[in-house]
């Protein structure tokens, strides 16, 4: 993959990498600060419980200097194209089944992340899959919450039955 | 008690009824997860870990290590009739096997992957059973230093030595060290990188983690990139391989072992080395090798070989030394930790009829496996045809009941999505994902090892290259990382860059 790179001998720097080290730099210094602000006072112990967190953050530090140098060198491989949308069908399926799962319970919550992934594969329309969703993941919430006794959120679909 | 005896014993327990349903169940699933191109054995074992809480260690175990052996089976089957591999250790497969199949000669190649992967796995469980006590009476005489010297050469093996990159390697390595670091200090019990979140005091669960990376990050990027459709080869004339693929497949079963089961042994993670490894070596030695490129049935023989070799060889440093060197090494350590057992040499003699019990049904897995895959190979290929948008829908939905049943929290749901996300950003910039999961288990044991050893020199930094076992694996450790710099820099990357070790 990187070697296409090579040959295309980008002059330009490559801006997702440029920023992929700027997160870098943010995740160090956070750690850093994070690690000075809790400072436990005085240990006996040389290696105490902050000189992992400084170790990291410092190679977090080399490793964002590092990722400057190869985004100018244009080390990273080629991307392919990607398209958004399924990527916020997803996220938005992953976050209905977050905000519901205390209230609809397991089987709607996970139910509408199991529509919204397949819309997200192109598979559709809603008002057919969430159906089917919702069913799928009461057989699971029975055989997992029941059978095996998993601790899954029962909603008002749940307790209608059980 | 010699090796026989202890693995007669362990036989016995192995053949208890219950423990061979959970090896049948395991290596079940693990043909199920092996056939299915998105998902492999690390996240399907990281999606029952919670459903087995409640389970018998010893059978939950075993019925791990049957999802690992199954899912180097199970892929095989996808590369040959896909050209897709359903996991990365089978990406050599599909040179030759998807040529084979094309070719009207799926049957044999099929066969020969099956019965490869049941001569190397026996071969190296044997194996396994016989190095295991010689690395346990070794790594009794280890102390806190050898053991930090051998989990940096973990790290940087797994991280920086393969893949197509030392700086990706060593960024994933470290974002698993930082998210390693967030919880409650074991020693002194202060809280690290928790921010005041409450839900953060625990650390982060390795479940949620690996769900996150290989389902949520892995379906993302599939269902983003949308790429070219592949098609099944259907399995045309005879199963059975005639007397010429008998004879072309028995000397690279046995020369895929012996390459596969050392690689997967050392601390060097991926079972995907040894199966590149294997397929120079038949391309080498072979009598026609015009064939390669053209559906060789050697190709087949030697890395099917090699993967089950290496993922039996992988046991050996986690049941021995509680080292795991794989993604799915790692969360099966996840997996002895929440039955409060540690792997390494002291299980050996607290718990024997567990760990015997585990490298015995190892064998019966085995077994099990060759009868599902070669007369029952119809029922796999059928999973191939389950379109995508319902397998990725299923994926998920079985992804978030893991996380769910472990802990079920708003705020979990939360780090699932999040980590989602950041998996999905790996995936798109190159970067692994093992060394993330491998950074998260192994990064705290590494630095209580680190202050222990410091403890006991009271904060003598020089204990640390105090034994030659020390010096010599901290100086590996270095050849890793800058060998391959060397070698990327003269431009013999492309090599490297091929052994990559990926996911399982």
């Amino acid at each position: 993959m990187s070697l296409d790179n090579q040959q295309q001998e980008r002059r330009r720097p490559d801006w997702a990498a440029l920023a992929i080290a700027a997160l870098l730099m943010v995740v160090s210094v956070v750690i850093a600060w994070s690690t000075a602000s809790h400072g436990a006072g005085a240990s006996y112990a040389r290696v105490g419980p902050t000189t992992f967190p400084y170790v990291i953050a410092v190679a977090f530090f080399g490793l964002s200097i590092w990722t400057v140098f190869e985004a100018f060198r244009g080390d990273f491989p080629a991307r392919e194209k990607q398209e958004i949308s399924p990527i916020l069908w997803i996220i938005g399926g992953l976050a209905a089944q977050m905000l519901l799962l205390k209230a609809a319970g397991f089987s709607i919550a996970t139910g509408l992340l199991f529509a919204a992934t397949a819309r997200a594969f192109g598979r559709g329309p809603l008002w057919k899959t969430i159906p089917i969703g919702i069913v799928l993941s009461f057989v699971v919430w029975i055989i997992f919450a029941k059978g095996l006794q998993l601790s899954l959120p029962a909603g008002p679909l749940e307790h209608l039955l059980f | 008690m010699d090796t026989f005896g202890l693995l007669a014993q362990g036989l016995l327990t192995a053949l208890e009824p219950m423990n061979m349903l959970y090896a049948l169940i395991g290596v079940t699933l693990g043909t199920a997860v092996g056939v299915l191109p998105g998902i492999g054995p690390a996240l399907t074992v990281a999606l029952l870990l919670p459903v087995t809480y409640k389970l018998d260690p010893a059978g939950s175990l075993i019925m791990f290590a049957g999802i690992y052996y199954g899912g180097m089976y199970g892929g095989s089957t996808t590369s040959i009739l896909l050209n897709t591999p359903g996991e990365s250790a089978s990406i050599v497969t599909a040179l030759e096997g998807n040529k084979m199949a094309r070719a009207g000669r799926g049957g044999p190649a099929l066969a020969t992957a099956a019965i490869g992967s049941f001569v190397a796995g026996l071969i190296a469980t044997i194996g396994l059973a016989f190095i295991a006590p010689t690395v346990v009476k070794m790594a009794l005489s280890f102390g806190p230093a050898e053991y930090f010297a051998l989990m940096i050469l973990a790290f940087m093996t797994v991280s920086a030595a393969f893949g197509d990159s030392t700086l990706r390697g060593l960024t994933a390595l470290f974002i698993g060290l930082a998210l390693g670091l967030i919880g409650i200090d074991l020693q002194t019990g202060q809280a690290r990188l928790a921010f005041g979140i409450p839900d953060l005091l625990d650390g982060v669960e390795v479940t949620t983690l690996a769900v996150a990376l290989f389902a949520v990050g892995e379906a993302m990027s599939v269902a983003a990139s949308k790429g070219g459709d592949s098609t099944i080869q259907a399995i045309k004339g005879s199963v059975w391989m005639t007397r010429e693929d008998w004879s072309r497949s028995w000397k690279p079963w046995l020369r895929g072992t012996a390459i596969g089961f050392p690689i997967g042994a050392m601390p060097a993670g991926g079972a995907e080395i040894g199966t590149f490894l294997s397929y120079s070596v038949e391309k080498n030695l072979a009598k026609k090798p015009e064939e390669f490129g053209h559906g060789a049935i050697e190709g087949v023989a030697g890395p099917e070989a090699a993967n089950n070799a290496s993922a039996a060889g992988t046991l050996v440093p986690l049941l021995t030394l509680g080292l795991p060197t794989t993604a799915t090494a790692a969360i099966m350590l996840a997996g002895f930790q929440q039955f409060g057992l540690q792997p390494g040499p002291l299980l050996f003699a607290t718990n024997p009829q567990l760990v015997w019990g585990l490298i015995a049904s190892l064998l019966v897995a085995n077994l099990m496996l060759l009868v599902l895959n070669l007369p029952l190979i119809g029922v796999w290929v059928r999973l191939l045809t389950i379109p995508l948008p319902w397998l990725y829908a299923g994926i998920l939905l079985f992804a978030t009941l893991g996380t769910i049943g472990a802990n079920p929290s708003t705020f979990e749901l939360g780090m699932l999505l999040a980590f989602g996300l950041l998996g999905y950003g790996l995936r798109r910039f190159g970067y692994p994902i093992a060394p993330v999961v491998v950074g998260l288990i192994l990064g705290p044991m590494a630095e209580q090892q680190l202050r222990r050893a410091l403890a006991i020199s009271q904060g003598d930094p020089s204990i640390l290259l105090g034994s030659p076992i020390a010096v010599i694996l901290l100086l590996l450790a270095a050849t890793a990382v800058l060998l391959p710099l060397y070698l990327r820099a003269r431009g013999r990357g492309k090599v490297l860059a091929q052994l990559g070790a990926n996911e399982d």
